[in-house]
């Protein structure tokens, strides 16, 4: 099926059997509705969605290396897309380009669009801070603030005057740790410092911090790599009940994994995107054979 | 081989047939391990010596310090009844009236003795007795003029030699002629002490008067007061500024050759010897910006000149020091630099600034050097009242003393720096306090 539209206003035609809406769903337009992947693994329907973020000729430089090579990337919005490829190829670099966490390194530079539902997120126009706002971040490592559990999640939502009052600020916490499927565990101690939870729980935390500003796009580095299986299905989950209202973009070293939580897969190696589409149909009949070998574990 | 053999040949040097390849091997290596033992040993006997060697200076130190400022901590005070002869007073000029010779005839008549022709007797006990008796007996009669012609008891501390043979600092043993106390009046104190006129206490006149002539009556407040004043200043600018650079150097400021050139720089002043920031000081705030020499505020701007390249570095090292994955952290939620630095990284930083601070501000306060540069070698009987009155500072309290030629201002020299070393012990254990009650795992 052809998946890939460059044009934003062409939905793929997929059966609608179950529409569903989610409490806090942001009404942004079209409504987006889409058939809920009960299954794990079940990629058969692709998700509809209009394209969230498309990258066009994207090139970074560390000084005078260059990480990234023309890259060219469409991701679609609530859902979930996978990045795979060899450590060092560049996944992380191009996440960072989406909420530009590259202009907080010093001597990267980055050349291309980047395009925010249409809107190129490099513009003179565009502040970054507000930027990170809609394009939240997970990373591989947990990294809650030092702080209470509540002022973790109610950190951003405050900062960007998102709560009108104490209630509100409130409300915000609990349904952001809600829906990172956390709340029943740390609601009686949201005054304890989020750096006592497990790592999945922090990692769950950090996730809640981050749909807590109601963002438009969720990127993950990686976010299961320091975990054990059990917190990794967790959050595999939760990932699977996240894309009912965000964009979400993983960054995995686990084919398994994109297998498993990814209804679309981009594959980079050594700087460059080699193929980008639909994860069954990546995994079950790559075109280049590079992937083919990735995927196979012949190489990476 | 396979990993049974491996196993055995490293096990068993006369394993089946690794016999003749494992032996000389196993030998080699149970010469390397003896030589690496005995490596460790001695690094750690090394070590060791050190550290007892360190310590022995340490303690010889202090020993010395304490053994001579002891004493000084050690009041011996005398109470005489004294007849206020109306004959003698002259209620309209009572600062006329001679009170040191009224006492030192009470004190005399006590011992049953009565002054000379010439007054060469009483003019000898008044040598052992404080000044400050008589000021005593002064503002009692000024305050109340109907204690004249009555018999008033005035209490006060001894003089300071008579202090230093009570403390067996001056001993009968010495010949009369070495000694400032001859043997008449030694006689005279013993009798003194033996009709339990005289006791001895907790020298608090020590901790509370400013610096007098006299040393039973000169104390370290005035000094102590001095150096925390200054301190405030210090504390005042260079923890601001400090940070504040510190700040703007590490999460701002673009990384290039401007910038590591002011990081070599500010590197370099922290090791520009002390009397170069005095001179320094003394040209620019006294000189040429007129802020009044010898107080606490011209000594406070040059030591926070001082330690400002001690508070910047180490304010950057507390700042290194935090993960980056709490910037990235607070980035990735929206959080603008500013923000970033001022909600999470600086908070984490916290317990490092502040011992870093207070290391600075108790080096500051050890300083000699800067406060001779800028006038606060000063003598003054007053308790320093300001930022702009005239003052001295502790280390220069030292100074002074160091130099008196009254054999007394020797123990308080010593007393005076185990003053200035309680201070010292003071801040730095807040700065351990500080540390260990902000330090969060993270
Ligand atoms: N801050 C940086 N400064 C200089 N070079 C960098 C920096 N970050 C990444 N690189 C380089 O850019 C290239 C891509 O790195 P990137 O971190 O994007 O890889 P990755 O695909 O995320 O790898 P991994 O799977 O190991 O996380 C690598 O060659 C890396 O050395
Ligand atoms: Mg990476």
């Amino acid at each position: 099926m052809s998946y890939i539209s460059k044009d934003p206003s062409n939905p793929s035609g997929s059966p609608m059997t179950t529409p569903e809406r989610h409490q806090g769903d942001h009404a942004d337009g079209v409504p987006e509705i889409r058939l809920r992947t009960a299954a794990i693994g079940a990629h058969a329907d692709a998700p509809t969605g209009t394209l969230k973020v498309q990258a066009k000729k994207i090139n970074v430089f560390y000084g005078a290396k260059q990480a990234l090579f023309d890259v060219d990337v469409d991701i679609p919005g609530k859902a979930v897309t996978a990045f795979i490829g060899p450590s060092g190829c560049g996944k992380s670099t191009f996440l960072r380009c989406i909420n530009r966490m590259n202009d907080t390194i010093p001597g990267a530079k980055v050349t291309g669009e980047v395009l925010l539902d249409g809107e190129d997120v490099n513009d003179r126009q565009i502040d970054p801070v507000t930027l990170r706002a809609r394009v939240g971040m997970v990373f591989q490592k947990p990294n809650p603030f030092p702080k209470s559990i509540f002022e973790n999640v109610a950190y951003g939502p405050r900062i960007h005057g998102l709560a009108a009052g104490k209630a509100d600020l409130e409300e915000i916490v609990e349904a952001s740790l809600k829906r990172a499927s956390l709340w029943e565990e740390v609601k009686d101690r949201l005054n304890q410092p989020g750096t006592g939870l497990s790592g999945g729980q922090q990692q769950r935390l950090v996730i809640a911090r981050a749909i807590a500003v109601a963002p438009e796009v969720i990127l993950m580095d990686e976010p299961c790599s320091a975990l054990d299986p059990i917190a990794t299905a967790r959050i595999e989950e939760l990932i699977d009940e996240l894309r009912q209202q965000f964009c979400i973009v993983i960054v995995t070293h686990s084919m398994a994994q994109a297998a498993r939580v990814s209804q679309r897969t981009s594959f980079f190696h050594l700087g460059k995107l080699v193929e980008s589409g639909s994860t069954e149909e990546m995994f079950t009949n790559p075109k280049d054979s590079r992937t083919q070998d990735y995927i196979t574990g012949r190489f990476g | 081989m396979t990993d049974a053999a491996l196993i055995a040949g490293a096990t068993q040097p006369s394993g089946p047939g690794h016999a003749s390849g494992s032996t000389p091997k196993t030998l080699a290596a149970a010469k390397r391990l003896k030589a690496r033992h005995a490596a460790e040993f001695r690094f750690r006997l090394y070590g060791r010596t050190a550290i007892i060697v360190a310590l022995s200076f340490l303690v010889i130190l202090l020993g010395r310090i304490v053994s001579q400022g002891w004493s000084t901590f050690v009041q011996n005070r005398i109470s005489v009844a004294v007849y206020v002869d109306p004959a003698k007073v002259d209620a309209r000029a009572l600062n006329g009236v001679n009170w040191d010779y009224m006492i030192s005839t009470a004190a005399l008549a006590k011992l049953g003795l009565t002054d000379d022709d010439v007054g060469e007797r009483s003019g000898k006990m008044s040598a052992l007795l404080s000044p400050a008796l008589g000021y005593d007996l002064l503002k009692k009669i000024k305050a109340d003029p109907s204690l004249i012609g009555k018999t008033v008891t005035v209490d006060g501390p001894i003089g300071a030699d008579a202090g230093l043979y009570y403390k067996g600092l001056i001993k009968r043993s010495t010949a009369e002629g070495d000694r400032r106390l001859d043997d008449a009046q030694l006689g005279w104190l013993d009798q003194l002490k033996a009709k339990g006129q005289v006791t001895s206490k907790f020298n608090t006149d020590f901790l509370t008067h400013a610096d007098s002539t006299q040393p039973e009556q000169a104390g370290v407040a005035g000094a102590a007061i001095g150096s925390a004043l200054t301190l405030i200043v210090v504390g005042l600018l260079a923890i601001p500024i400090g940070v504040l650079t510190a700040v703007y150097l590490e999460e701002f400021a673009p990384k290039n050759r401007w910038t590591d050139l002011l990081e070599v720089n500010i590197n370099n002043l922290a090791a520009v010897p002390s009397i170069i920031y005095g001179l320094l000081g003394l040209a620019l705030f006294i000189n040429m910006m007129g802020v009044p020499r010898s107080t606490p505020l011209v000594g406070g701007l040059v030591l926070a000149l001082m330690a400002l390249p001690t508070v910047i570095i180490a304010t950057r090292s507390a700042l290194k020091a935090v993960p980056p994955s709490i910037r990235e952290a607070a980035l990735g939620v929206g959080a603008s630099r500013t923000q970033t630095v001022f909600h999470h990284v600086l908070p984490m930083a916290r317990p490092g600034i502040m011992t870093g601070a207070i290391l600075a501000l108790s080096h500051a306060m050890g300083e000699t050097a800067p406060g001779l540069m800028v006038g606060m070698v000063f003598f003054s009987s007053d308790l320093p009242r300001g930022f702009l009155s005239a003052a001295t500072v502790l280390p220069v309290q030292v100074f002074i003393w160091e130099n008196a030629s009254e054999r007394a201002f020797l123990s308080m020299t010593a007393a005076c720096i185990m003053v200035l070393l309680a201070f010292m012990i003071l801040m730095n254990g807040t700065a351990i306090y500080l540390r260990s009650r902000y330090e969060r795992r993270w």
